[in-house]
């Protein structure tokens, strides 16, 4: 091992060490990583942006013929308008086309993406089923469906029949959260792990070149 | 037909969602307590609709403080949201009446990567201990980082987000929280403007519909004559 993986050992270790000591408190430690660790992303992405956004997808494409997309530079541009008091009304113009844009993407691929093949879904668990387990699981589904779309319904109380079928829909929603819980969970500890590994195997792996 | 409804002035019913009532509550508690207002409009780019959601939320948080004359603290991630917040937060000021209060500082960016941002923020409530931190947008890993930081400094928490991943997590650290569409219903709710109580409303009828549809699918299912109906959901 060369001196120089030790030393990238190191800092990797001391950066890790010094986030994890926040679990303890706030402390010089972290603080310095902290910054560090926010100084050093802000740095990288402005270089990473300027290569792979500037440059490759608006400065050589235009350059290569593709003129119409001075189009959004400009609007790019005008951003850049915040730090002229007198024209920075003109920021709002990329700013409500960003926007604008989302929205409408969203309804249609909400639509598309998600309303539809759940609906589909719902009801094709039906065309599949066979004996009773199956047809008790496609109601389940379609119950669970059901009841969860009424308790996102905001132009009534929750009250009577609605409150019923709202709060049945809670249990539907609150168990799928449990699900996810548990599987998330499953992921942090094992990034935990992967940190844990790092430091017993390589980090104290390299006291023997040391000391 | 429901915005023509709410602009003639006719009276359209929206139920209470309580993480909306209580973000009031929780500024009134700052004031009292002289401590600032956290509140993060989630860590994706403005490109995202649950951010959209966040930046309008934050104009009616911002208004709040404003009126209380409540410090607040607004760490965003992207300079397009950065942008937007400012502008929104701007507005708000101006319109509680308190634009020498403003200051462009309120809404500043952080890290653009997502746990540099995180451990910022964090640093931020261990050292600062805002009295209430309102997180209202699109969160992925960090949100339990962020909650349970918030938790720990005894800040009351109130969250929104449409991740269904992330929202077991708020739902363990945070006093309240807005789930999935409650977040998109909350702008409307607290703006009562005409267009997006309209939009609501049709969203509701719309759910309504759905239902009525997919009931009907099964029955036709159950009836064994459904394929030309099922047809009709498949993508093209």
């Amino acid at each position: 091992m060369s001196g120089i993986e030790i030393l990238q050992i190191w800092i990797i270790a001391f950066f890790t060490l010094a986030l994890f000591s926040f679990l303890y408190k706030d402390n010089p430690f972290y603080r310095l990583a902290e910054n560090i660790f926010a100084g050093l992303t802000t740095g990288y992405q402005v270089s990473l942006i300027w290569d792979t956004v500037i440059i490759q997808k608006l400065w050589d494409p235009m350059m290569g013929g593709q003129w119409w997309l001075f189009l959004p530079g400009l609007l790019g541009l005008m951003m850049f308008s915040r730090f002229f008091p007198k024209i920075s009304w003109m920021s709002r113009v990329p700013l409500a086309v960003v926007m604008g844009i989302t929205a409408g993407i969203f309804l249609t691929t909400q639509l598309h993406g998600f309303v539809l093949p759940q609906m589909q879904a719902t009801m094709n668990t039906f065309v599949t089923a066979k004996g009773f387990a199956d047809y008790f699981l496609a109601s389940l589904i379609a119950v669970g469906v059901i009841s969860t779309m009424i308790y996102f319904y905001f132009s009534h109380e929750h009250v009577g029949v609605l409150g019923v079928t709202a709060k049945l829909g809670i249990w539907f929603i609150m168990i799928s959260f449990g699900a996810h819980f548990g599987y998330t969970v499953m992921g942090r500890v094992s990034l935990l792990i992967g940190r844990t590994q790092f430091l017993i195997e390589d980090w104290i792996g390299t006291f023997s070149y040391i000391f | 037909m429901f915005t023509k409804w709410a602009k003639e002035g006719k009276p359209l019913f929206l139920r209470k969602i309580p993480g909306l009532e209580a973000i009031e509550e929780a500024v009134g508690r700052a004031t009292e307590m002289g401590r600032p207002v956290l509140f993060i409009p989630g860590i994706a780019e403005l490109d995202e609709i649950d951010t959209i959601a966040g930046i309008s939320i934050l104009g009616r948080v911002a208004q709040i403080t404003a009126q209380y004359e409540t410090p607040l603290y607004v760490p965003v991630r992207y300079p397009l949201v950065l942008a937007a917040g400012q502008e929104v937060v701007e507005q708000a000021y101006i319109k509680a009446g308190k634009p020498e209060l403003y200051d462009e500082d309120i809404v500043r960016y952080v890290a653009g990567e997502q746990f540099s941002f995180t451990a910022t923020v964090n640093g931020y409530m261990m050292r600062v201990r805002p009295a209430t931190n309102i997180y209202m947008g699109a969160f992925f890993a960090e949100s339990l980082l962020l909650a349970e930081t918030g938790n720990a400094a005894g800040s009351i928490q109130i969250a929104g987000t449409a991740r269904p991943e992330q929202l077991p997590f708020f739902i363990a650290a945070c006093d309240y929280t807005l789930m999935g569409e409650e977040l998109y219903a909350a702008s409307a709710y607290l703006s009562h403007e005409p267009i997006m109580m309209g939009g609501l409303k049709g969203q509701d009828f719309m759910k309504i519909l759905i239902i009525i549809l997919i009931i009907i699918g099964i029955v036709l299912v159950l009836f064994d004559s459904a394929e030309t109906y099922l047809s009709w959901f498949e993508e093209n």
